[in-house]
C-alpha cells in the first residue's frame, strides 16, 4: 500500500465531500463574494477529479484565510501573507499533493508581496486564489494595496495618495505561467478558469474579484462584467507576452472606470515547472520526498559515509 | 624559548588565500598525529581589510584559541585600499604585520613578506623586536611566488619558510596540498613550497628552531570540521532531506554545507526570497511529510519570529539554527558574540513552546542537532540550534567515530494509514490531529496525501479538529496540553548521569569556585580552569547546553557546591546569567559576570585574569577589553 493512498485514487467525487460537517456554514457576510470562491472551487475540485484527501488548501490571514475552515480537504491556515511559501514547500515535499494558496489582496499583493513575485518566478505548480475586494475587510474598512486613488477610509481619511497595484501586470512580470482574473458574479467562468489553474503545470494566479458589501459599498459588485474571449471587442492573443502586457494593462484600468474585463489573460503551456526544472539540475528526487519517511526499504545514507573523508 | 606548541598566525587581506592555506596546514598537521585548533577574524569585505586565522599546534589535546600567538606569517594585505595615504582604514597593507604584534609572544617568530611590508613604517618596531627577543624573517614571497606561479601563491611560500623554521616536514604539506588543490596549480605550489624551504636552510642555521612544533599520536582517526560542518551532519544523519534559507554570515555556511550534500542525498535545498519565506518553507514540507530545517543569523532570525510561533501553534516540528554575531542591528556581521541568546528564547508573541540547545562543541554540535530533531519531531515543536560565529567557523580536530552513528530518519509522532484508520474521528471524517487527553500532551499528526487524515492547521487556537475556537475550555485544554510537551521534554533531557546530559562538567569536582558559560566559550574556559588549578584556586567549570527547557537541576546543584561562581559569556547585558536567575530564581548573591563584547572571543588567560583579579583580589581590571558585574551580595 502506497503512504500517501489518496493521490491519484480514481473514483467519482461528489462535490459535497468538500463541505465539512463541523463548519458547512460560512460566517461571511451576506452577499460576500468569498462565498462565490468557496462554491466554484467545490464545483472546480472534482472535475479536475481531486478528493479532500489529496488536496492542500494554504490561506493566509483575514475574511479569505477562512477558506478552509468551510472547504474539507487537508488544509493550513497560516499567517498573514505567508501561504505561499508554506504551499510551495509543501508541493516540493509531496508533488502528488493539488496544492492551492488562498488569501485577499492585502494578503498576497501587500505583506506577502514578495512571496508572490518570486513564487510567480519560480512558476510552482500550484494555484494561487487572490481574493480582490479592494478592501481590508476583516479589520473593518482599511484602504487595501488594490483600493483605487483618492480612496477614503478611517486611514486615509484624505483618500489615498497611492495608485493601486496592477496584480495582473506584476504577476506576469513576475513569471507566472497562467494569469486570469474572475469575479464572484460570474460562476461559471470562476470554475471554469479554477479547473484550467489546476490543470495548469505551472504557477497559476487567479485575481478573484469578489466584492465586499459591508465594507466596499461604493464599490461596484464587479457587474457588468465582460469576458474578454467571449467579447468582440477585444482581440489579443493570451500566449502572446507583449499582448498579454498590454490587455492586462487596460483591463487594470477598466476596473477603475467601472469596467469589468475578465478572463484568460497570459498562458504559457511551454514553461517547464518549477519542479521539472529542479529535477532537470539533479536537485530533486524523482520519487515524492515524503514518501521516502514511510518506505521501510530505504537505505538512509550516513554522513560518516558520505562526507567525512574530505575532512580527513 | 620554550614553548610546547605552536600558534601560527597568518595574516593577509581578504582574498589573499589566508582560509584555505591555513585550513590545510592544520590538516596537514592533524595527519601528522597532532592536536589543531583554529581562530578566524576576518572584516565583512570581498577583498582586502586585515584578515588572518590562527592554528593553534600541540601534542596534547586544544580547545581554545589559546592566549596570543607565537609565530607570525605576515603577507601583507595585496588588496589594501589607499595603502599610503592616512585613510579611514588606516594603512591597510601593513596591518597584518603590526596588527596585535603586542600579542606576540616573548621569543616569538615574525616572517613577513619583505616584497610588500616594510616595517618602517611600524612605530619602534625594531625597539620592539628586540625587547621581545623575536626573531624576524623578511622574506620577498612576493618574488618567490612571482617567478614559478602567480603572486597570491605567496601563502605557500611562506608555509615553506614556517616549515623550515619549525622543522614541519614537508611531505605532510605536499601530500595534503595534493589532495587539496587542482592540476592546474599543484605544480607551481609544490615548487613555491620547496624553493622557499631549501631558502632558509640554505640561508639560516636552523638546526636550533626557535619555535618547534612538538610531534604526536592520535590514538584514532580524526577529522577536521567546523562546527556548522557538525551541525550540518547532525541533520542529515537525523534523515533532515530539506533546508531553505537566505545568505547571512554567519549560518550561510551550515546552508552552504547542505545546499552542496543535499543533492548526493535525494534532498532538496531551496534559497529563497527572505529569511519569512525560508521559515515558512522548512513549516510547509515538514507539514507535508518531510524532516526540514531552515536558519539564519541575527537579523534574519528576526524575520523569523512569526513563522515560529506558527510552528509552536500548530505544532509543526522543524529545526531552526541561529548563528549569534555581534549586534544589535548589522552590529558586526563577522564578529562573534552570545546576544542573540534572549532574543531567541523570546522571540514571537504569546507563550513560547521551543527547544534551545547550545552546543559547546563541534561534537556536540552533531549530537545536539540530532536531539533538537528527534525532540522536534517526537514532540511536534520547533528546535533551535544556537551557535555563534566561533563554534561556527573554528576547525578543530575531532575523532572521525563520533560520527560513526546510525542514521534517525524517523518522522516522529505520525500515524500511517493504518493507524489512522483506528484513529479518533470527527463524526464527519475529520481526523483529531489536536486531542485534548493524550499522553505527554503529544497528539500523533496525519501528513496531507494520507486517506482519512485530513485536518486543519491553523495559527488559530483550534479544536482537536483544528477548527478556529476561541472557547474557553478548549483554549485552557489546548495551552496546557503545548506546555505539558515542554515538561515531558524536560524530563526526558533530565538525565541522571552526568556523561549523557548535555550540560558539560570539568575540574575537580569539589572545587570551591564555579565558572559557568554556554555554548562556544566553553573550551576557553576549561582551559582557564586548568590555569587556575596550576595558578593555586580551586575551581572547577560548567558548560551549559539546554537553553529551553532550561537544564534547571544540574545547574542548580552546580552553583550549590561552589562558594561563587563567575558567569562568562560574550555578552553586554548579562542575558545567561539573567536566564539562569530567572529560572532558578536564586543565588544572585553567588553569581557574578564576566562579559566580553568588542568582537573577540575569550582567552584563556583573560578568563584567569577575570577571575584572579575580580573574585580572588576583589580588584578591578584596569583595561576596557572585559568587564566585570559583580554579584548582588557585594
Amino acid at each position: 500500500m502506497s503512504a500517501f493512498s489518496a493521490i491519484g485514487e480514481e473514483r467519482e467525487i461528489d462535490r459535497e465531500e468538500f463541505t465539512p460537517g463541523l463548519e458547512p456554514q460560512p460566517t461571511w457576510c451576506p452577499g460576500c463574494g468569498d462565498f462565490g470562491v468557496l462554491k466554484a472551487l467545490k464545483q472546480a475540485l472534482p472535475e479536475v477529479g481531486r478528493t479532500p484527501d489529496e488536496t492542500m488548501l494554504v490561506t493566509g490571514i483575514g475574511c479569505s484565510g477562512k477558506l478552509n475552515s468551510y472547504l474539507d480537504s487537508y488544509g493550513f491556515h497560516t499567517i498573514h501573507g505567508r501561504s505561499l511559501p508554506v504551499a510551495r514547500a509543501a508541493k516540493l515535499a509531496n508533488p502528488g499533493l493539488e496544492v492551492i494558496a488562498a488569501g485577499g489582496d492585502g494578503d498576497g499583493y501587500g505583506i506577502g508581496g514578495n512571496h508572490f513575485m518570486h513564487t510567480a518566478r519560480e512558476n510552482h505548480d500550484m494555484t494561487y486564489i487572490v481574493f480582490n475586494n479592494e478592501i481590508f475587510g476583516l479589520t473593518k474598512g482599511q484602504t487595501s494595496p488594490t483600493s483605487p486613488k483618492g480612496h477614503k477610509s478611517k486611514t486615509q481619511p484624505h483618500g489615498s495618495a497611492k495608485e493601486p497595484l496592477r496584480p495582473l501586470s506584476l504577476s506576469l512580470t513576475s513569471g507566472a505561467s497562467y494569469v486570469a482574473r474572475t469575479a464572484a458574479v460570474n460562476p461559471n467562468q470562476a470554475k471554469e478558469i479554477l479547473i484550467e489553474a489546476m490543470n495548469h503545470d505551472g504557477f497559476a494566479h487567479v485575481d478573484f474579484l469578489t466584492q465586499c458589501p459591508t465594507w466596499n459599498k461604493d464599490a461596484r459588485q464587479y457587474v457588468p462584467y465582460i469576458d474578454v474571449q467571449d467579447s468582440d471587442d477585444y482581440d489579443f492573443d493570451p500566449t502572446d507576452r507583449r499582448e498579454a502586457a498590454e490587455m492586462m494593462h487596460e483591463t487594470e484600468d477598466a476596473l477603475h472606470e467601472g469596467k469589468v474585463l475578465t478572463g484568460r489573460f497570459y498562458v504559457d503551456e511551454e514553461r517547464p515547472s518549477y519542479q521539472q526544472e529542479k529535477q532537470n539540475i539533479g536537485e530533486m528526487p524523482e520519487e515524492p520526498l515524503a514518501a521516502r519517511y514511510f518506505d521501510e526499504d530505504y537505505e538512509w545514507e550516513r554522513s560518516y559515509d558520505m562526507f567525512l573523508d574530505k575532512h580527513k | 624559548m620554550t614553548e610546547d606548541e605552536l600558534i601560527w598566525r597568518i595574516a593577509g587581506g581578504s582574498g589573499d588565500g589566508i582560509a584555505s592555506t591555513s585550513q590545510n596546514f592544520a590538516k596537514a598537521l592533524m595527519r601528522a598525529g597532532l592536536h589543531v585548533f583554529t581562530h578566524r577574524h576576518y572584516p565583512s569585505r570581498i577583498r582586502g581589510g586585515h584578515t588572518y586565522t590562527e592554528v593553534r599546534v600541540s601534542a596534547d589535546e586544544v580547545k581554545s584559541r589559546g592566549d596570543g600567538y607565537n609565530f607570525l606569517l605576515a603577507l601583507g594585505d595585496s588588496f589594501a585600499r589607499n595603502p599610503q595615504e592616512n585613510a579611514y582604514y588606516g594603512n591597510e597593507e601593513i596591518k597584518p604585520l603590526s596588527e596585535n604584534l603586542d600579542e606576540l609572544h616573548e621569543g616569538g617568530v615574525i616572517i613577513y613578506d619583505s616584497g610588500l611590508l616594510d616595517p618602517s613604517e611600524i612605530e619602534n618596531f625594531d625597539e620592539r623586536v628586540e625587547e621581545n627577543n623575536w626573531h624576524v624573517y623578511d622574506i620577498d614571497l612576493r618574488s618567490m611566488a612571482r617567478e614559478h606561479g602567480r603572486e597570491v601563491m605567496r601563502n605557500t611560500a611562506g608555509v615553506g619558510v614556517t616549515c623550515a623554521l619549525t622543522g614541519i616536514e614537508l611531505e605532510w604539506i605536499e601530500e595534503l596540498m595534493e589532495s587539496a588543490m587542482p592540476e592546474k596549480i599543484l605544480e607551481p605550489n609544490i615548487e613555491i613550497l620547496n624553493e622557499a624551504y631549501d631558502m632558509i636552510h640554505e640561508e639560516y642555521d636552523v638546526d636550533a628552531p626557535d619555535v618547534k612544533v612538538p610531534s604526536g599520536e592520535h590514538d584514532e582517526e580524526q577529522v577536521l570540521l567546523s562546527g556548522s560542518d557538525a551541525i550540518a551532519y547532525g541533520a542529515l544523519d537525523e534523515g533532515c532531506r530539506f533546508i531553505a534559507g537566505y545568505p547571512m554570515t554567519p549560518w550561510t555556511e551550515v546552508f552552504t554545507i547542505m545546499s552542496q550534500n543535499l543533492p548526493e542525498v535525494g534532498g532538496i535545498s531551496e534559497q529563497v526570497e527572505d529569511e519569512i519565506a525560508a521559515a515558512a518553507l522548512a513549516i510547509g514540507a515538514s507539514h507535508a511529510g518531510a524532516k526540514a530545517m531552515s536558519g539564519s543569523s541575527g537579523g534574519g532570525f528576526a524575520l523569523m519570529g512569526e513563522p515560529l510561533g506558527l510552528a509552536e501553534m500548530t505544532e509543526t516540528p522543524v529545526v531552526l539554527v541561529e548563528a549569534m554575531r555581534a549586534g544589535p542591528s548589522t552590529g558586526m556581521p563577522t564578529k562573534p558574540e552570545q546576544s542573540d541568546l534572549e532574543h531567541v528564547l523570546y522571540t514571537s508573541q504569546g507563550d513560547s513552546q521551543r527547544i534551545v540547545f547550545a552546543p559547546g562543541t563541534a561534537a556536540e554540535a552533531y549530537k545536539q542537532t540530532r536531539k533538537a530533531f528527534e525532540i522536534a519531531y517526537e514532540y511536534q515543536i520547533p528546535s533551535i540550534v544556537l551557535y555563534d560565529q566561533k563554534l561556527g567557523g573554528e576547525l578543530a580536530n575531532v575523532p572521525a567515530s563520533v560520527f560513526d552513528e546510525e542514521p534517525n530518519p524517523s518522522l516522529g509522532s505520525t500515524l500511517t494509514e493504518a493507524e489512522l484508520e483506528d484513529a479518533p474521528h470527527s463524526d464527519t471524517g475529520k481526523y483529531k490531529r489536536f486531542q485534548h487527553d493524550v499522553e505527554d500532551g503529544v497528539s500523533p499528526r496525519s501528513i496531507p496525501g494520507q486517506k482519512g487524515g485530513r485536518f486543519l492547521a491553523t495559527g488559530n487556537e483550534h479544536t482537536p479538529e483544528g477548527h478556529i475556537s476561541e472557547s474557553p475550555e478548549n483554549r485552557v485544554a489546548q495551552l496546557n496540553r503545548r506546555v505539558q510537551k515542554t515538561e515531558a521534554i524536560r524530563a526526558e533531557l533530565d538525565t541522571s548521569s552526568k556523561d549523557d546530559s548535555h550540560q558539560t562538567y570539568y575540574g575537580p569536582e569539589d572545587a570551591d569556585y564555579g565558572l559557568i558559560t554556554f555554548g562556544s566559550q566553553q573550551g576557553t574556559v576549561e582551559e582557564a580552569v586548568d590555569v587556575l588549578n596550576e595558578n593555586g584556586h580551586s575551581v572547577k567549570s560548567l558548560g551549559v547546553s539546554d537553553m529551553m527547557p532550561f537544564a534547571e537541576e544540574e545547574v542548580a546543584e552546580f552553583i550549590e557546591s561552589v562558594d561563587e561562581a563567575l558567569v562568562v559569556e560574550m555578552t553586554a547585558s548579562a542575558q545567561f546569567r539573567g536566564l539562569m536567575q530567572k529560572e532558578l530564581g536564586l543565588y544572585g548573591e553567588k553569581l557574578s559576570s564576566l562579559l566580553k563584547y568588542n568582537g573577540n572571543p575569550f582567552e584563556p588567560a583573560e578568563v584567569v585574569e577575570g577571575f584572579e583579579v575580580n573574585i580572588i583580589e576583589d580588584d578591578e581590571l584596569d583595561h576596557n577589553r572585559m568587564k566585570f558585574v559583580p554579584s548582588a551580595g557585594d
